[in-house]
């Protein structure tokens, strides 16, 4: 038996929600006059500006997965969720802004994996690049799924046909609009959902008495206090041990995953190189970060109070979830979100909050495809393919490739349909690719004499380990409860991966210096990774370093602070 | 987009404003005739409507306030190139 979901959406709630769609199509629209070269499709022409690339640089985080895991996590573990945004992405988003951009946007590269050709040779490169392609399709389907599934629960629609509709829609402003397209339209989708969780989360806490009211009630519940602080993370964690606690949280969540996804991911990375100048690609991140850390807030929060205000997740449903049963309502946590909309929404604003979810969901998809169609287009098909064709047919590919992937993403979606849990597990081993992706891209950037051999070989071996620790906690051979897995995995795939590197290293010959111009930080000249700071990039408040303290700062005190 | 003159037609600000002004606008209608004991008591008392409507017209005027004081600019030295090709392209 599951929850009822379905919304009361009536005539208004569909007129937003309508306007919404016009608006995203409009983008599409507009944006493919602009479109004339391959590099405005998959680059924006690096022509835009800072906190537009950095707005839509969480945003194209900040999709389905995120919004419903993140308060689903709020719902069972409390606040200490909150790290994945303050240990986890905040540090790692400051230091691609800071150390690794200048590499990225001065190397004039288009793509992770083109770094990756540049630096270690066509063997790591195809790696990477097939990786990432396979890895973009799965994740796109298994975001259709999700938003043709919420679709289906809260407004009746029939599966197949959410799956088309999104599909279409999704397809028809990123073929025709390219990167801008997707780009605006995460800046969009920010402040719709924006202006459906914040009002959601105040209203929320109002019902539960304000935060205090929300503590008490949290406390005298099946999680106890130690939800309401953030440190040190046991149930999130799984360790029963304080200090491993902490560790895990440090090294495993904090430096490799995060690190790892936020820095090596072009999804992310792509945002930032759409940027007009080095300053802007640097502070890119770094202006994603304000709102970033304040995004748990929105999220953790209202999930924190479905486990308390609304019935089919609190008291002993809260208690048989957390002790991995079935709750006796039938819902899960994965349902927190959705269950308070429900409860607490009138008409209007709940077709505001069904268009937030909506276009967050579309927003993830949007952003897997139009990382998917500059590596395919330039990584495979002009690299191995098709070489030295006019600009104008890469265009062309790029659009037909995105129909492509389309297709491909609802076969996937279909896929998803049926194995649910399966798709939840690829989605792990995916993040666990980018860990040793950290490792061999950090070690690669400050170490010159790492040989290309050594770049290959010490992604794979990362990503085996990771793969092996996978393997032994799902079966139960090593118990790790709680996410802990994730972060010893990602935690083995960085070790092994730099101590593969480095011995692989010491066999193998290294590239000539020549050829590492740029690429590597001892050999590229000072110049060529110094930004401007004239015109539209002058001012203290532009400069990246600033920035980059003053969110850490702030980050520093929400930690002490909860 | 290349930047070039008619850059100034699209400028996000613009239509970030025009979804807040739209949503704003009819929250705010909503929450002041629309409205009926059984949603207060649904939204804890609050008027949920009301208030956030109010807040995405504020947030619209900034936004608003925003692209006319700094509106979009040309950067110097940069020829207005690929300017007509971009008309002609048509997706294949």
């Amino acid at each position: 038996m599951a929850a009822d979901l379905r919304l009361d959406a009536n005539a208004i709630d569909y007129v937003l929600l309508a306007f919404y769609f016009v608006l995203v199509l409009g983008i599409g629209y507009i944006a493919r006059r602009h479109v004339s070269t391959s590099m405005d499709f998959f680059l924006s022409g690096r022509s835009l500006p800072a906190w537009v690339t950095g707005l839509a640089f969480i945003s194209a985080n900040l999709g389905a997965i995120e919004v419903m895991g993140m308060s689903a996590n709020g719902a069972e573990y409390g606040l200490p969720t909150a790290h994945y945004f303050w240990i986890g992405a905040v540090p790692a988003m400051l230091f691609l802004g800071v150390v690794m951009m200048p590499f990225y946007y001065g190397s004039k590269v288009r793509s992770v994996p083109e770094f990756m050709r540049r630096r270690f040779g066509n063997t790591a490169h195809l790696v990477n690049g097939i990786s990432f392609a396979v890895a973009q399709v799965l994740i796109a389907g298994a975001n259709l799924f999700l938003l043709a599934n919420v679709v289906n629960l809260l407004l009746g629609w029939p599966l197949w046909i959410s799956v088309i509709v999104a599909a279409a829609i999704v397809l028809s402003y990123t073929a025709l609009g390219g990167l801008s397209a997707a780009i605006y339209n995460e800046v969009l989708q920010f402040v719709v959902i924006v202006g459906a969780l914040l009002p959601l989360t105040i209203v929320g806490l109002y019902k539960v008495g304000g935060w205090q009211g929300l503590a008490d009630k949290i406390s005298g519940g099946p999680g106890g206090p130690e939800q309401l602080d953030s440190w040190p993370g046991n149930q999130l964690t799984g360790f029963a041990d304080n200090f491993l606690s902490v560790l895990g949280l440090v090294f495993g969540l904090g430096f490799v995953l995060s690190f790892g996804y936020w820095t090596t991911n072009f999804v992310e990375v792509q945002r930032a190189l759409a940027a007009r100048s080095m300053s802007a690609a640097q502070r890119t991140p770094i202006i994603g970060a304000f709102p970033k850390m304040f995004i748990p807030f929105i999220v953790i929060i209202p999930g924190m109070i479905a486990g308390v205000a609304v019935t089919e997740l609190s008291g002993e449903n809260k208690a048989a979830l957390m002790a991995d049963k079935a709750a006796p309502s039938g819902a899960t946590f994965n349902e927190a979100l959705l269950l308070l909309m429900r409860d607490l929404l009138p008409n209007g604003m709940l077709g505001i909050a069904i268009a937030g979810l909506l276009a967050s969901f579309m927003a993830g998809m949007a952003a897997n495809l139009s990382s998917f169609n500059t590596v395919f287009t330039y990584d495979i098909w002009q690299t191995y393919l098709r070489k030295d064709r006019p600009d104008g047919y890469y265009l062309r590919v790029g659009r037909i490739v995105t129909i492509i992937a389309t297709v491909l993403a609802m076969l996937t979606a279909w896929i998803a349909s049926t194995y649910a849990n399966l798709m939840d597990y690829l989605q792990q081993l995916f993040s666990f690719f980018n860990a040793p992706l950290f490792a061999t891209f950090i070690l690669g950037m400050f170490w010159r004499r790492m040989t290309a051999a050594a770049g290959w070989i010490g992604l794979v071996a990362g990503t085996v380990s990771a793969v092996v620790v996978f393997v032994l906690t799902e079966s139960g051979v090593w118990m790790l409860p709680g996410q802990g897995g994730a972060f010893v995995g990602a935690g083995a795939a960085f070790v092994v991966d730099i101590v593969v590197s480095v011995a692989v290293t010491a066999v193998t010959r290294p590239k000539p210096a020549e050829e590492l111009v740029g690429l590597v930080y001892s050999l590229t000249p000072k110049e060529s990774r110094q930004r401007e700071v004239t015109g539209e990039d002058a001012g203290w408040y532009r400069n990246p370093a600033v920035l980059a303290s003053i969110v850490l700062v702030i980050t520093i005190v929400l930690n002490i602070a909860f | 987009m290349s930047t070039n003159a008619r850059a100034s037609a699209f400028d996000v600000r613009l239509i970030i404003a025009l979804l807040l002004g739209v949503y704003g606008l009819v929250l705010t209608i909503l929450g002041l005739f629309f409205v009926d004991d059984k949603d207060i008591d649904k939204s804890a008392g609050v008027n949920v409507n009301l208030w956030t409507g109010l807040g995405m017209l504020f947030f619209c005027a900034l936004f608003v306030l925003w692209a006319v004081l700094r509106p979009l600019r040309v950067p110097e030295g940069q020829p207005p190139a690929e300017e007509s090709a971009a008309e002609e392209s048509t997706v294949d």
